[in-house]
């Protein structure tokens, strides 16, 4: 069954190299977001998946309330450099126990909402402001 | 002389021509007679009566947009009163003219006053007197009406009057008369007056008849104007008011609330001084300057955890208590719940029940509670304060000291996180509000400043980042949501700001902007000092993401919201309007590394006593 879910969670973020291989996810000691880790080697979505998702990002309009950027308002948390796991995104996008408009299926795909997470996962880490 | 006689005295030389070239020759002598010793002119009338009364009741200025059903007070109040107060504002929209007032009487505490046409002008006027309603603040209005109908001049005079002006807002206004004599005009002047400013405040209004005004007077009509003694604020019951106490002391966790407390700066320090007695948590949900942003009491950040893991909830003015204390989940099927903790008690201090009306809804839902007391907080809360000190032990007070510490660490965390939260998106264009709101920090807080706009439309930003610890530093948002409102009520909380040398800053949608953009003039005319830096999102867009929850909701996707929300196509150029309008502008900056220059300049020109406007591109919240 965790084989199943690490099968769609690789599916759906598009992750290079090989997505048969063993994935979990393991706290990032610098940015904080779950990085996925095969064999010691962080995995990162492509450029395409990002850029595909930025579109998205906006289209369906992510950004009205989570910013351009997806830095996160007061009408919407940060969604990036440190998503929530995947499953856990995609659950908060589908049926948000919130506020949050429901994005079903009709309106974005589930490669979307991948792309979508791609494009929040590479996000920058922040500015540090001065004291 | 009456006015009718006046009138029909004027009518007849009219009809007979006297002053008119070759008709007069055609006159009969008697009536040639009559025309020569008409009196056309007097050197007293009873709109100066009006004006001796509102200097009485001290309204240092009138906001206005000029109307001829109160053309004699106008002209009584530049001459007769010579323009000081009051002084006459002119306002190029009504609807600013109340908003002016509003804003002005938050930050000092007492109102000023508007005039208007009964109505036309009322009805311009009406979203804004709602805003102060919904608001709990003082406004003075006057509107100008002819009840007479045989003395209303033909056409126009006729669609300006009324049979009941009042009826307009008298859903939404504490009080209101249409007096019949001036000697009945200064008793409800005053009366007006007091009941304005007792709380709970509100907005009053008194019809000043075209006959009233324009009534020729002897020389020597003295008109009696009543004392003018405001009303001690209603406190809260003391019995009442020790049990909570006991309840505050004997609490673990207790959570003070508070939203309208803050009438004075004397609100601000008791609520600090009954948190101190306490060590308890304050959530300051931003009607009024509350409570220290940076104070290590403030759980602001925390709110609706803070709530859930309390024992005791003190809600102090609380506009909804029952949202405070629940949740709701606005979905395809609407549903609550309640947050708090079993056994929680919930207790109330405020003046919501001393001034409810049935039609406008905006008293909330109904709470549940454990305790209520219908009394002014801020007049309640040096009572409470005592109280707590009679029965808080030793015992009590190493407990609180504990307390204490443990929340002042959660306060520096939450700051701290607000400062990393700030960094993301930091070099972004549009520019994001957190940046927008840390460079006008930088830029300000030198300075003795008061920002006058709310702070939803910039996702609170300036609570979470700048350290607000005086009163006139924050005046909280419009009461009713009417939008329109920030430009006026900011360029009145800048007159207000005035005399006193402070810097008035304001965060100003762009949508808000655009209700009445002749504000601008009005700060340029009359040289109100007022930084309006723009938060220009390009949309209204609190109604956009409606749309898209509408959207989404029904399967359609949010690719249309835009329509009928956003304004694009063409962008407006908000700096060539402020400069149309006689306000220094720069703009519209779209790269975050021109706005800290820009500022500064503004700055510069706000200093010398004028106006600017700085426009800046932005994120949507």
């Amino acid at each position: 069954m965790m084989m199943i879910g690490v099968w769609i969670l690789v599916a759906m973020v598009r992750l290079k190299p090989d997505p048969t291989t063993e994935v979990w996810l393991q706290p990032d000691a610098t940015t904080e977001w779950r990085t996925p880790i095969v064999r010691g080697v962080r995995l990162q979505p492509d450029h395409s998946d990002v850029d595909r998702g930025k579109q998205t990002y906006m289209r369906v309009g992510c950004y009205q309330c989570h910013g351009r950027e997806a830095q996160g308002a007061s009408t919407g948390p940060r969604l990036g450099p440190n998503p929530l796991p995947l499953a856990a995104f995609t659950r908060a996008v589908r049926t948000p126990r919130n506020d949050m408009p429901p994005y079903g299926a009709k309106i974005l795909s589930d490669g979307e909402l991948a792309d979508v997470y791609a494009f929040a996962a590479s996000r920058a880490r922040p500015h540090q402001i001065p004291k | 002389m009456d006015r009718r006689s006046f009138l029909k005295d004027a009518a007849g030389a009219l009809a007979g021509g006297a002053a008119f070239g070759s008709a007069a020759q055609s006159e009969p002598p008697q009536q040639r007679q009559e025309a020569e010793t008409e009196s056309l002119t007097t050197d007293r009338c009873g709109a100066d009566c009006m004006v001796d009364v509102v200097k009485a009741v001290g309204l240092e200025y009138i906001c206005a947009n000029p109307g001829s059903s109160f053309r004699a007070l106008h002209e009584s109040i530049v001459n007769y009163g010579g323009n000081a107060r009051p002084e006459l504002i002119t306002c190029c929209h009504e609807e600013s003219s109340v908003a002016m007032a509003h804003g002005f009487a938050k930050i000092e505490g007492r109102p000023i006053g508007v005039m208007a046409h009964g109505t036309v002008g009322l009805q311009h006027a009406a979203m804004a007197v709602y805003n102060a309603y919904c608001d709990r603040v003082p406004v003075y209005i006057i509107v100008g009406n002819t009840l007479d109908a045989t003395e209303r001049r033909p056409g126009v005079e006729w669609t300006h009057s009324v049979q009941d002006a009042a009826s307009l807002v008298r859903d939404f206004s504490k009080w209101d008369d249409t007096p019949i004599s001036l000697e009945h005009f200064a008793e409800s002047a005053v009366r007006a007056y007091k009941l304005a400013v007792t709380p709970p405040m509100g907005p009053v209004l008194l019809v000043a008849d075209s006959e009233l005004q324009e009534r020729p007077l002897a020389a020597d009509f003295k008109l009696r104007v009543p004392k003018v003694t405001p009303s001690a604020a209603p406190q809260g019951e003391m019995a009442a008011v020790t049990e909570v106490a006991k309840l505050l002391v004997a609490a673990e966790n207790p959570v003070i609330v508070a939203d309208r407390v803050a009438r004075t700066p004397a609100g601000l320090a008791s609520l600090v001084e009954l948190a101190e007695t306490l060590q308890a948590g304050v959530i300051d949900q931003g009607g009024r300057m509350n409570f220290p942003s940076r104070h290590p009491l403030n759980q602001s950040g925390q709110g609706r955890a803070a709530i859930g893991a309390a024992d005791v909830i003190l809600g102090l003015e609380l506009t909804d208590f029952w949202g405070t204390v629940n949740t709701f989940r606005d979905q395809l099927h609407r549903s609550s719940r309640s947050i708090l903790k079993p056994g929680a008690k919930t207790i109330a201090i405020s003046t919501r029940d001393l001034a409810i009306k049935a039609n406008y809804q905006d008293f909330q839902r109904f709470p549940d509670l454990d305790l209520s007391i219908a009394g002014d907080a801020e007049a309640t809360l040096p009572s409470l304060v005592e109280a707590v000190k009679r029965l808080a032990t030793a015992d009590r007070r190493r407990v609180f000291a504990e307390r204490g510490k443990k929340l002042a660490e959660a306060s520096q965390n939450a700051h701290d996180r607000a400062r990393s939260d700030a960094g993301y998106a930091w070099e972004a264009s549009p520019v994001t509000t957190a940046r927008l709101s840390l460079e006008l920090w930088e830029a300000i807080r030198h300075d003795d400043w008061s920002l006058a706009s709310y702070l939803n439309p910039v996702s609170g930003w300036p609570m979470r980042l700048w350290t607000f610890d005086k009163h006139h530093q924050f005046i909280g948002g419009s009461g009713g949501s009417g939008i329109g409102y920030t430009a006026p009520a900011s360029v009145g909380a800048a007159l207000a700001n005035k005399k006193h040398g402070r810097l008035t800053v304001t965060i100003q949608p762009d949508g808000d902007l655009m209700y009445a953009p002749g504000i601008l003039w009005t700060a340029a005319h009359h040289h109100i000092p007022l930084l309006l830096v723009m938060h220009n999102n390009r949309a209204y867009h609190q109604e956009l993401m409606h749309l898209q929850r509408m959207a989404n909701r029904h399967n359609r996707g949010v690719e249309r919201a835009h329509v009928g929300t956003t304004i694009t196509d063409p962008n407006i150029d908000y700096a060539k309007v402020a400069q149309g309008l006689g306000v220094y502008a720069e703009g519209p900056i779209e790269n975050p590394t021109d706005l800290a220059p820009a500022l500064k300049r503004a700055i510069a020109v706000v200093k010398k006593g004028e106006p600017a406007l700085v426009d800046v591109v932005t994120q949507p919240r």
